[in-house]
């Protein structure tokens, strides 16, 4: 993009649209919370104020009409009613859209605005919102100092407007510290001092004016916005402050809008001011203002200014507000890169380590220890490292809820989106490439999961469908689980669908979770008519091959009537795994220790021949392909298959089958490297790894290596045995 | 290409490989390292020796003899290994030995003569006249590539 100043405006509006949902989500389930109204106000208000500054122009009026709403939902004067509430859902979502065109230079198309435009005009009943204006109108409860002492600003002498021809100017936003006031200063001195730089119209804030018993002497509570024509610099009007420069907040910003009265008053009203605050507080000069002030109207006041300062304005304000735990943005390249250095450092120190334990001369115990040392630092380095990658699924999960309402409006059924587990934090590149699939797969449970609104009232459930979507550590993994409560997998049809499509033979008998397992067939949709939704014909086999790319799992679960699940189980980084180190042929490899179920040496008698190179292992009573991985990986076969070491794997293609090695020599964390950006891939091999002689080992694919058995038959990888002898007879 | 860059000077580095001598272009080759050995790959061709570790990157060893067709190179300690990058890509070409580094001006390089092996063309962008007879300078990418399609 080029232009770093709007490249941060785009990150720091991802995180206003986060937690614009976040305030929306819970305005939706919660009572009335003005905290929360307002904080999804502010994250509006601050992409407007940020957009003007960019001079994104549509993002600014869509941006405006709904702060406009949403003000009027602050304030209580618009009730919120479900239908609105789903107008403003709809528009953060419309809102977020813009955010992306704009990011990309694109322009959406104006119809799509207007609809929500008008959506949002319902809203407020008599088309209330106003031209928009991108400088903001601020409301922000302020009287105008005048020689009577309070006075509404309308009513203030209109007629001095006229006097000023000058168009230049600044807004001065002013609030003293109770410093200011210890080092003898006096705010009317300082605004004698600007009167004589030209014409100016003073506002007190009085809002933070505690009641008099309450009031603190000492704790200045007043703040002034002061707009000054002239045709002096702002260094000149810097000069004014020079002095009291730290001891207050102050934000001098070019006189914006000329076109809201800016009440130029003769000078001897503005002579007046500085009296005022003697009358509000004639017991001591120090101006009263609680420090937890209300920041917002003094920000608010503040975002006169130009808006880019405006965003920051806000920014200062939602730190406030929330009180974040200090971040840093840092470039994801240079994460990558420690990480990939510390790969090396753990490969180096099990170098040292190995090289230390075969240098069998001398023992120097304290060496040992020091290596040990170094090999929990290392360890510990690890994993910090990694955390530094992790990121909660929220922001995933949240876009989640937009596609179901979508989905839902889409296909008139009535969903809702339940989550959990939200924290849970997995890594920055499985977040992201889940993104896709994720959403096929809810889309897909309101689409073809749950039932519509007839057939759900027809078996006593509630009209809401609900979608569970939930996060979970197990055990090394991450769990992710998307639920529907719809009618089930009707499993005849599927079959039907398959042996129509020819996925599998007409005489083919399948058991249920065979027939659960045909979802994930390429080219299989059950939608009977195509919508624009789901059921384009890429289908689950397009989210299974996204999940397998991520060293993941996904699996089925169904009951009638009661649902369908959808379980996805991720590794928790995608650049260490628990492998088991094997020989084969000769040869080390790691096999990934989530496939493996278990090892066991057989007895000669559960081996059985079956043709002429196959084997068969009975194990508990059922028969398990016995899979030489030598063979298929090309490496001369191992001598020993008459009595030979079996893993028994899970494989995705064939189901459990047991693969032949020549011996287990460990078990151990390894550090993912990629085949492909030097070679390519290949056939059998996920990746590689470097082990603790600095040698490379190769990563098996266990799938692949199954798959392997049956490359040259043409077989749907996804038939497990019975379906396949059922098509060898075809 | 100006009058001032087609006399521009080259550098090359040569190596003897199955008794002939290659040269690739000194930009291309980012170390030269002593053999060590290398995990074989699965269903690879006959000139992918297999992977070896630098520094932490899996980089494949192809053995430029087996390449062009003049036989294995025998095992032998004074074997080296030329790695080379080409397009984001870091291989290593395991060679007899390295001879040294040629300074020629763009114009001593001949064109490929109209050669009958298809192979040799296509990877060889031309030859250099050098003392003890020429030096074939490879074209890197011709190399992998070919090799890469093998495997698939």
């Amino acid at each position: 993009m080029g232009n770093p100043i709007l490249d941060t405006f785009f990150e720091e509006t991802e995180e206003l649209l986060e937690s614009l949902a976040e305030g929306l989500e819970s305005m939706q389930g919660a009572e009335f919370d003005k905290e929360i109204v307002n904080s999804v106000f502010r994250a509006v208000h601050s992409i407007k104020g940020g957009a003007g500054a960019f001079k994104l122009n549509a993002l600014v009026s869509f941006a405006h009409s709904f702060e406009t709403v949403l003000d009027e939902v602050r304030s209580e004067t618009l009730e919120l009613t479900p239908q609105v509430m789903h107008t403003l859902i709809r528009s953060a979502d419309h809102l977020t859209d813009l955010v992306d065109a704009a990011r990309s230079g694109r322009t959406m198309p104006e119809d799509v605005s207007a609809g929500f435009l008008s959506a949002l005009e319902a809203c407020l009943g008599e088309g209330k919102i106003e031209a928009v204006d991108a400088w903001d109108n601020f409301e922000f409860a302020a009287v105008t100092l005048d020689i009577a002492p309070i006075e509404e600003p309308g009513e203030a002498a209109p007629e001095a407007e006229a006097a000023s021809g000058s168009q230049a100017g600044f807004t001065i936003a002013f609030k003293p510290h109770a410093t200011l006031y210890a080092n003898g200063h006096e705010p009317a001195l300082l605004f004698a001092a600007l009167a004589d730089l030209g014409q100016m119209t003073t506002t007190v804030d009085l809002s933070r004016l505690p009641e008099w018993d309450d009031l603190d002497p000492t704790v200045p509570h007043l703040s002034w916005t002061i707009a000054l024509r002239t045709d002096e610099s702002e260094i000149a009007v810097q000069e004014v402050f020079e002095f009291v420069h730290g001891l207050c907040d102050l934000v001098i910003s070019p006189l914006a809008d000329p076109t809201p009265p800016p009440k130029v008053e003769p000078v001897p009203v503005v002579k007046a001011a500085p009296v005022a605050p003697v009358a509000a507080a004639p017991v001591a000069a120090p101006e009263p203002s609680a420090p937890k002030a209300e920041a917002p109207t003094m920000s608010d006041r503040a975002a006169a200014a130009v808006a880019a300062l405006k965003v920051k304005a806000d920014k200062a304000e939602d730190a406030e507000a929330k009180a974040p735990k200090a971040t840093l943005r840092v470039d994801l390249d240079r994460v990558d890169r420690l990480i990939n250095a510390v790969g090396e450092l753990i490969i180096n120190q099990a170098m040292i380590a190995q090289r230390l334990q075969d240098m069998t001369t001398t023992r120097d115990d304290d060496l040992v220890m020091h290596i040990e040392d170094y090999r929990l630092l290392a360890r510990d380095i690890q994993e910090g490292v990694m955390a530094i990658r992790a990121q909660p699924v929220k922001s995933l999960f949240q876009r989640m809820s937009r596609i179901v309402r979508e989905a839902a409006d889409a296909t008139g059924k009535a969903a809702e989106l339940v989550t959990s587990g939200e924290g849970t934090e997995v890594d920055k590149t499985v977040v992201e490439r889940l993104a896709d699939p994720l959403t096929h797969m809810i889309r897909n449970a309101v689409d073809h999961g749950l039932e519509n609104r007839e057939a759900r009232a027809a078996s006593g459930k509630p009209a809401m469908g609900t979608i569970k979507l939930s996060a979970s550590h197990r055990s090394g993994s991450v769990i992710i689980t998307v639920r529907d409560d719809g009618a089930g997998l009707n499993r005849p049809k599927i079959l039907e669908i398959a042996k129509r499509k020819n996925l599998v033979p007409a005489d083919a008998e399948l058991s249920d979770s065979e027939i659960d397992q045909l979802l994930f067939m390429p080219g299989f949709s059950t939608a009977a008519t195509v919508s624009n939704l789901s059921g384009r014909g890429v289908g689950l086999d397009v989210v299974r091959n996204a999940v397998t790319a991520l060293g993941g799992r996904i699996s089925i679960a169904t009951t009638p009537g009661q649902g369908t699940e959808f379980t996805i189980m991720l590794p928790l980084t995608l650049a260490v795994m628990d492998g088991m180190v094997v020989t084969v042929g000769g040869q080390t490899l790691v096999v990934p220790i989530t496939s493996i179920i278990e090892t066991i040496r057989p007895q000669p008698s559960d081996l059985h021949r079956i043709g002429t190179d196959e084997t068969l292992l009975s194990i508990r009573g059922r028969m398990i392909p016995v899979v030489d991985v030598a063979r298929s990986l090309g490496f001369p076969s191992p001598d020993n298959l008459a009595a030979p070491l079996l893993l028994l794997v899970e494989s995705e293609s064939l189901g459990e089958c047991a693969l032949v090695v020549d011996g287990v020599q460990d078990q151990r964390q390894v550090v993912i490297k990629s085949l492909e950006s030097n070679f390519g891939s290949v056939p059998g091999v996920s990746a590689a790894t470097v082990l603790g002689d600095g040698r490379i080992a190769l990563i098996l694919d266990p799938d692949a290596v199954a798959g392997g058995r049956t490359a040259g038959m043409h077989m749907p990888n996804i038939l497990s045995n019975a379906g396949r002898t059922a098509y060898a007879n075809v | 290409m100006s009058e001032d860059s087609v006399k521009s000077e080259v550098e090359f580095v040569t190596f003897s490989a199955g008794d002939q001598s290659f040269s690739i272009e000194i930009t291309q080759v980012r170390e030269i390292r002593r053999w060590s050995p290398v995990t074989a790959l699965p269903h690879a061709p006959n000139e992918v020796l297999g992977v070896m570790n630098l520094r932490g990157s899996v980089i494949p060893i192809y053995d430029l003899a087996a390449r062009f067709g003049l036989g294995q190179t025998p095992e032998n300690p004074r074997n080296v290994i030329v790695v080379a990058m080409h397009g984001g890509q870091t291989v290593g070409l395991l060679v007899e030995a390295v001879s040294e580094i040629l300074s020629v001006s763009r114009d001593q390089i001949q064109e490929t003569p109209d050669i009958r092996s298809e192979m040799a063309r296509q990877s060889i962008t031309g030859v250099i006249p050098i003392e003890t007879g020429m030096t074939r300078v490879i074209d890197l990418g011709a190399v992998l590539h070919q090799a890469g399609r093998t495997l698939q």
